[in-house]
């Protein structure tokens, strides 16, 4: 059983993350284009479709747009797909079929690095995401300005925790298929049931117990205050629940993939 | 101060002892060969010699520095050419070298010359711009070369550097290995290829199931175990295969086929010639190969 060597993490990390940068921007173009036009998507259709049979959310004691209480929830989404998609599938390429932290590990950098690497790059992806969500939401009005510029280092702090859960998936799993697995048991039900597209206090107690467990909910939380100053939960304690969750998760992750790397 | 000094090195998998008490040394500037069938233990060796997988037992320095502790400071000073294709598919010839520079934190200005010396040194300056998904098996494997090579390290670790490559791209290789060494590079190799062994190496080892079976030079081992002159006969007749009993002759007999060892122009040698060669006889040099198949044996592996 070998865990991870917190010792052999410098900052000689930077340059798997950059060679990670360098590799994305041939293809940034074409991937800056989801989060330019998914929030579009989603406002046009719930505030077109939806809002007619829904009408006014209650949340935190306001009324909102059914569109208004939604689009920070989808800042906080994109956060997640991004991250954990970048150190589940993305990462499993790399690793598994591209040789790539077989070929880094010939050099001075260690495998602890190339983990920190992977997973401080999937949230600088989140990041970069946000932004360009946050480029669309702000004109439109359903991102108060400039507090919702928060919203970007926080979707970098949000992003190390899915990118942690994400590699520590990686680590664990036999092959690239069983990505169905955390996706479906996981990933899927914390987008239903994380406060994002309804408010967690509508539902009965036994229920919102469940989302206080997701980190997706405490991302919400925080992202629905950054942007237009509501929320129904105490801020510290989301920050503190995402710190330890990076904590917990990484250190997993780090242990979990140096058993799968190192032979 | 030996580059390579490896004392009763253990790796085990579990249950399986890949590498089982393994002991030997690489000097500066030499070309050392590690060989053995599949499952000998070699690229297990490789992989601990460059601080990739941790020792089960004994003890490894490079450089005079033990690999468990100052795994970092032997890195930056050796470069590692692995066994399957490690190179950065989406990303040019050039970007490959750049990138691998970091990795090293080499100066901006340094890598940049180093990587148009090494592009120029394996004939690859035309590709320069080329994706290396696009590149042929021979064309990479020169570049992943020429990658191990960009922070000039002391000493060249080469995993099956020729496997799966055309004889062309082969003897491109050898040749950039030759003039390595003419400069004095430190480099240990693995491979299947005997010649290639042969060819290059100052000194080997052959491994079988993780143990060293024999070390030395090539053309000293060739004259212990497979003497200088080899008569492969097809169809022995019984005559033969008694007067190789009899007078106690070097041999191998493979049934259909048997195999004398012989000194050249020797007495055995002419003697065969004259009364038992009647047509199916093939006389050659002998070479590294017999000293392999003599010491591991013939049966398949794995």
């Amino acid at each position: 059983m070998s865990w991870a060597d917190l010792s052999n993490i410098s900052l000689r990390f930077r340059h798997v993350w950059f060679r990670n940068l360098i590799t994305y921007r041939r293809i940034w173009k074409v991937n800056f284009m989801v989060p330019l036009l998914e929030p579009g998507f989603y406002i046009l259709a719930f505030g077109l479709g939806f809002s007619g049979l829904i009408g006014r959310v209650s949340y935190a004691g306001m009324q909102l747009e059914y569109t208004a209480f939604m689009a920070p929830a989808l800042v906080a989404t994109a956060c997640m797909w991004n991250s954990f998609f970048e150190t589940t599938y993305a990462s499993f390429v790399r690793m598994y079929y591209q040789k790539t932290f077989d070929g880094i590990l010939g050099t001075p950098v260690s495998v602890e690095e190339i983990i920190v690497a992977e997973i401080v790059w999937a949230a600088s992806k989140a990041a970069a995401a946000v932004t360009v969500m946050l480029a669309v939401l702000i004109p439109i009005g359903y991102a108060n300005f400039p507090g919702a510029l928060l919203c970007i280092p926080l979707a970098f702090l949000g992003g190390l925790a899915f990118g942690s859960i994400g590699m520590f998936f990686t680590g664990m799993i036999p092959s690239i298929d069983m990505f169905n697995l955390p996706i479906f048991l996981f990933i899927t039900p914390m987008f239903l049931f994380s406060g994002t597209f309804f408010p967690v206090s509508g539902i009965p107690d036994w229920a919102g117990i469940f989302s206080l467990v997701f980190p997706l909910y405490h991302l919400v939380e925080l992202t629905r205050f950054l942007c237009i100053g509501a929320m129904e939960s105490n801020p510290v304690s989301n920050l503190i629940y995402l710190l330890l969750f990076i904590m917990v998760f990484g250190y997993l992750a780090l242990g979990a993939m140096k058993r799968r790397l190192i032979k | 101060m030996s580059t390579i000094d490896a004392q009763q090195v253990v790796k085990n998998f579990g249950q399986l002892t890949a590498v089982n008490n393994v002991s030997f040394t690489v000097e500066p500037g030499e070309f050392f060969a590690l060989l053995g069938p599949n499952g000998a233990g070699k690229t297990s060796i490789i992989r601990m010699i460059y601080g990739f997988s941790p020792l089960s037992g004994g003890r490894l320095e490079i450089f005079g520095q033990d690999i468990r502790d100052d795994w970092r400071k032997i890195r930056l000073r050796l470069g590692v050419c692995q066994q399957e294709n490690t190179l950065d598919p989406d990303l040019t010839v050039v970007q490959n070298l750049q990138l691998y520079s970091r990795y090293f934190e080499m100066d901006k200005a340094t890598a940049g010359k180093r990587a148009e010396e090494l592009l120029d040194f394996f004939a690859l300056t035309g590709k320069r711009e080329a994706k290396v998904g696009e590149l042929s098996g021979g064309l990479a494997r020169r570049l992943q070369i020429a990658r191990a090579l960009m922070a000039e390290p002391e000493l060249l670790i080469l995993d099956e550097p020729t496997a799966g490559l055309d004889p062309q791209s082969r003897h491109q290789v050898w040749d950039r290995l030759r003039a390595l060494k003419k400069r004095g590079l430190t480099m240990v190799l693995t491979t299947h290829y005997m010649d290639e062994a042969e060819n290059l190496c100052d000194r080997l080892v052959i491994l079988d199931r993780g143990r060293i079976v024999t070390e030395g030079q090539p053309r000293d081992l060739i004259k212990k175990y497979a003497g200088e002159s080899v008569i492969e006969i097809e169809g022995p007749s019984e005559e033969l295969r008694k007067y190789v009993r009899e007078n106690g002759v070097e041999s191998d007999d493979l049934g259909e086929r048997l195999i004398i060892y012989a000194e050249p122009r020797g007495e055995l040698e002419s003697r065969i010639r004259e009364d038992f060669c009647m047509e199916s006889c093939r006389y050659r040099a002998g070479n590294l190969e017999d000293v392999f198949l003599r010491l591991t044996g013939r049966e398949l592996r794995e």
